[in-house]
């Protein structure tokens, strides 16, 4: 059952010559034409060349050449631009779009010897938390088929739930690697802003955005977290700072670790039974030898509202690119410029895009610029000093992921305030620009729950550790879903 | 605070978003709930925070004036919707 | 009534780098369409900005010219409209916090005396591509070489009360950037443009009238008539009892008249906001210091020295400064006649300036060079030749017959100071013409003149005039 073997398991194997990367693509390409047609995980497939570059990689492999993610398939969230390969954004507007270059993540993953073998579902634009907005119908959840995989990263926690994949790129703006990994069951880091590259990411909120793995387990999401980060001249919010290896102190003890539990997380909305499961979680921590303390992040209930002008406002200005001339969509026979711009985008975006896109044009627009835009910047700033405090007295912050498990589909689609909340526990750690974490913590009836792990600016080693230290001492983060095995 | 359909209609044409009519009211609907849900804010007072554009403090790094970029015109216009003679085509502008 | 003219320009100076402001593509006018737009410059999906350090360094140059405090952080922003030549839908530029911060500058006025213009502020930002619009039938084709190219907005006060002021204000500009050597000011190829706010007051009112502002003039020819075509404009409209409405408007070189744009007059929401994908361009002492280091002598200065080292005129001065390759050409040009300020710089505004506009030249391009020039007026001052002959000898320069000293050689042009010479050809000029002769001492007096001519003639124009002058006098009263 190599599908269910994590990557440092792979790559030992692949080292060892027990088999080869062909034989282990071929496998997931099998998987993935088993299963994707109804978990609609991928939206591009790219078989031929994913065979190609394991052939590449076993070459490596034999010259000795090869690193820990040699020949280990990949899955690439579709908001990664590949070259030659159709860059959908999970939008009618980049359905015909074959990106021309490579996204900087993108090229560091197959420089380490990655093998891509396609390129997931996901939220239009990013913009949703349930992976119903994507223009290619929605992912269904490997848990649970009646049940959304989280978003906007759907697609990607969806496949690696589902051994499509070891590993999985994300992105996450206000949740979209750890909400889906935790609704998915798996393991997402989601680093500090700046980390990792966004060149080649397609832009929602640039403020906010920032790519990360998803994977099965800590140990895994270290070892491409590793290959993904480091400094970009091509980006100028790149961080220029040595990337640490994040598999060395996985073992690190924490004895002693102090974690934070924020009093705001586990108040109204917080699903009970959800909360049972997150308690389990921390009483496992303090076995290990944790302190847990409570404490308080006093702006928490601003932060979805901040949000959702901040990354609206962003956002709104970084799709105008998107307007028929140079690539992507363009409507048919416009009679003049304006009819084109308005046509291209009103067909090229869904619902979802166009209401944050007009969200964010009012909140800039003139008489309202202080009262929206301003404002949300301000907040943005004490919502960021609550956790700067927070720091000063703890090491990890944890709670819940998400307040619910994996609702059903459909049942939010009418109400996206409903649906924006779903991301509560979430969001501040981008707006504060933080790295932040969710690993499997176990299950209200079938569907998955995660633990949010929060850690200071560039404490991804920490994170990692802290992670790692539970994952040696529970096993959800092994358990497949049914009909998976 | 509730938006209209003129609103709607003024906020759309800004972006350049092409709206069905019989889709406004219900954008109206979705804006307005979302906006009143943002409206929250209001209630903090922020006298004398420093607005947050950026997670880090960091500043501008510099490029050095050298070029690096190599013509790509064939492979970007590929992608093109409608090229001639090497420029993108667009209806008529009028000056 | 009489009306107040009240100006002020926004220029656009295209900075002299190699590459865009935020990309790594060549800026080199001229190639083929698309060619220099690069991912970057097209907003292709997921693309960033990254600043190019040399514009930085070019708008603190500009800063530290003009008086203008350097803003210690300084933040980029997003101007959201939709326009083909727009590839991102959004500009890039500085708004409510530029890198040049409150300036100003001296500008000469045709009576002599100078006036002070304010500068407002100096920002970053890009340029856009280009439209076409011939030869599509009904479309517009895009070429999108220039978009991303860096531009400095210098933006005045609206300080100047005339089209002649706004015209001086312009030039002086112009002469700026290109002595600090961040633009070459080719306004042909759209490297130095302006728009102009023009408005109408009655005079002695405080409150200016409505303004209109004429967009992307691109010759100081221009600038003159589409202000002073906008000014009769609007006071006709004021004293026939309209009012002027605020808009865009483009002047028409080939009428001669400004229209209104009327695909612009859409009221614009630019929905400015700090681009998140750059961060605050911070500027500190160090580098101010620096930069500061490398400033030439600026035009001003230069005017000062010129004055007060060369003894010449201030008119003169500012001409000779306006550029600094000619600045440079006239400093060459005195050291080569060893000290003759003044007959170099008449030489150089004089026959020299003359000959290049009528050629087309520029004064890099002067086919006599500095050293020439300098020889020949070496020659005058030491009699060895009379202005006029330097007139032949500076034609035979240009025609490329080789220095002034082979020429007069060649041509025999050295001038005769050999007194008996003189003597004999006057003598001979006397005896030629008796009437005139009688006519002259019998009180005629200005018929020295003919003598003076007969005998010039009569020595090919080599004698020394003074010397003739003095013996001519003798003879004749003798």
């Amino acid at each position: 059952m190599l599908h269910n073997k994590t990557i440092a398991e792979l790559s030992a194997d692949l080292h060892a010559g027990e088999y080869s990367s062909e034989h282990l693509t071929r496998i997931f390409l099998a998987r993935i034409e088993q299963f994707n047609p109804q978990l609609n995980a991928l939206v591009t497939v790219t078989a031929e060349q994913a065979l190609a570059d394991a052939r590449v990689a076993d070459a490596r492999l034999k010259a000795g050449t090869a690193g820990p993610l040699t020949g280990i398939p990949l899955v690439q969230k579709d908001i990664f631009c590949t070259k030659g390969v159709k860059t959908s954004c999970g939008s009618r507007m980049l359905d015909n779009f074959i990106a021309p270059y490579d996204a900087t993540t993108v090229a560091k993953l197959r420089d380490a010897g990655m093998v891509m073998v396609g390129k997931a579902n996901m939220d239009e634009f990013a913009m949703g938390s349930s992976n119903e907005t994507s223009f290619y119908g929605p992912v269904k959840n490997p848990w649970d088929t009646a049940a959304v995989p989280g978003g906007s990263s759907g697609g990607s926690a969806a496949a690696v739930a589902a051994r499509l994949a070891p590993v999985a790129t994300g992105t996450d703006t206000g949740g979209s690697i750890r909400q889906p990994a935790a609704l998915c069951g798996i393991t997402g880091i989601k680093p500090t802003y700046g980390r990792v590259s966004r060149y080649g990411m397609i832009a929602f909120a640039s403020s906010l955005d920032q790519g990360g793995p998803m994977a099965r387990t800590a140990e895994d999401c270290a070892l491409v977290l590793r290959a993904m980060s480091g400094f970009d001249e091509r980006d100028s919010t790149s961080v220029d700072m040595p990337v640490p290896d994040y598999r060395a102190t996985l073992n690190d003890s924490i004895q002693g670790l102090k974690i934070g539990l924020p009093k705001e997380y586990f108040g109204e909305g917080l699903d009970a039974q959800v909360a049972q499961v997150i308690d389990d979680a921390i009483k496992q921590y303090r076995a290990l030898g944790a302190e847990v303390v409570e404490i308080s992040l006093p702006n928490t209930q601003l932060a979805v509202p901040t949000y959702y002008v901040v990354a609206p406002a962003e956002c709104s200005s970084n799709l105008s690119r998107f307007d028929g001339v140079r690539f992507g969509y363009r409507c048919e026979n416009p009679h003049d410029l304006l009819d084109l711009y308005k046509r291209s985008r009103g067909e090229g975006f869904g619902p979802e895009v166009k209401r944050r896109i007009m969200i964010g044009t009012y909140a800039l627009s003139a008489g309202y610029y202080d009262a929206y835009y301003i404002k949300a910047q301000q907040l943005r700033r004490l919502i960021s000093d609550d956790f700067i405090q927070a720091f000063k007295q703890v090491d990890v912050i944890m709670g819940p992921t998400s307040p619910t498990v994996a609702f059903n589909i459909g049942e939010k689609v009418a109400d996206p305030v409903t649906m924006y909340l779903s991301d509560i526990y979430t969001i501040a750690v981008n707006l504060a620009g933080l790295p932040g974490m969710s690993i499997p913590a176990g299950f209200v009836g079938k569907r998955p729950v995660g633990l949010q792990l929060i850690g200071n600016y560039f404490a991804e080693a920490r994170l990692l550790n802290v992670a790692h230290k539970y994952q040696q001492a529970t096993d959800w983060h092994g358990r497949v879903p049914p009909g998976l095995e | 605070m509730a938006l209209s359909k003129s609103d709607v209609e003024k906020i759309a044409h800004l972006a350049r978003l092409e709206i069905n009519d019989a889709d406004i009211p219900l954008y109206a609907n979705n804006l307005t709930n979302i906006l009143s849900f943002v409206e929250q804010m209001s209630a903090v007072d922020t006298t004398g925070v420093e607005p947050m554009a950026h997670p880090l403090a960091a500043s501008q790094r510099l490029r050095p004036d050298i070029v690096t970029e190599t013509n790509q015109r064939e492979l970007f216009q590929s992608i093109a919707p409608q090229v001639e003679a090497g420029l993108y085509l667009v209806p008529k502008v009028i000056e | 009534m009489e009306w107040e003219v009240v100006i002020g320009l926004e220029i656009h100076a295209q900075l002299a780098t190699r590459t865009k402001i935020f990309s790594g593509a060549a800026t080199a006018y001229g190639a083929a369409p698309n060619t220099q737009a690069c991912a970057v410059d097209l907003g292709l999906p997921g693309v960033l900005p990254v600043l190019n350090g040399e514009v930085t360094r070019m708008a603190v140059k500009f800063g530290l010219a003009t008086g203008a405090r350097i803003a210690p952080r300084s933040v980029f922003a997003r101007k959201n409209y939709f326009y083909p030549d727009l590839p991102k839908g959004y500009q890039i530029s500085q708004y409510e916090l530029p890198i040049v911060g409150q300036g100003k500058i001296q500008i000469e006025l045709d009576d002599g005396t100078t006036k002070t213009i304010g500068i407002t502020r100096a920002h970053l930002e890009e340029d856009a591509g280009k439209s076409l619009h011939e030869d599509f039938h009904d479309l517009t084709g895009i070429d999108l070489n220039r978009a991303g190219t860096p531009l400095l907005e210098i933006v005045s006060e609206p300080d100047m009360r005339s089209a002649k002021e706004a015209v001086a204000y312009m030039k002086k500009i112009h002469s700026l950037v290109r002595y600090l050597e961040i633009c070459d000011g080719n306004m042909q190829e759209g490297s130095f443009r302006c728009d102009a706010n023009v408005s109408v007051r009655p005079k002695g009112r405080e409150k200016f009238g409505t303004r209109a502002e004429i967009k992307n003039i691109n010759s100081f020819r221009f600038v003159e008539k589409a202000i002073n075509y906008e000014v009769e404009r609007q006071i006709e409209l004021l004293e026939s009892g309209g009012t002027v409405v605020q808009e865009t408007r483009l002047y028409d070189a080939d009428k001669d008249e400004t229209r209104s744009m009327r695909s612009k007059e859409e009221a614009f929401d630019y929905r400015y906001f700090p681009d998140p994908d750059l961060l605050p361009l911070d500027v500190d002492d160090a580098f101010i210091a620096e930069v500061r280091s490398t400033l030439p002598e600026l035009p001003d200065e230069k005017r000062e020295r010129f004055i007060y080292e060369y003894g010449l005129t201030p008119y003169d001065a500012s001409v000779l400064t306006a550029s600094r390759e000619l600045a440079d050409f006239f400093e060459a040009v005195e050291k080569a006649s060893d000290g003759e300020a003044k007959q170099s710089a008449n030489w150089v505004m004089g026959d020299l300036s003359a000959s290049l506009n009528k050629a087309n030249l520029e004064i890099t391009n002067s086919p006599v060079t500095a050293q020439m020039l300098g020889g020949m007026i070496q020659r005058i001052a030491d009699d060895t030749i009379s202005g006029k002959i330097a007139k032949e000898v500076f034609e035979a320069m240009w025609n490329g017959e080789g220095d002034a000293d082979a020429i007069i050689e060649k041509k025999g042009l050295k001038q005769v100071t050999d007194t008996g010479a003189i003597e004999q050809a006057i003598d001979a000029v006397i005896a030629n013409n008796p009437k005139q002769l009688e006519q002259y001492r019998g009180g005629q007096e200005k018929l020295f003149g003919f003598f003076v001519g007969q005998v010039m003639k009569a020595t090919q124009g080599k004698a020394n005039p003074a010397l003739l002058n003095e013996l001519l006098k003798k003879k004749l009263s003798s």
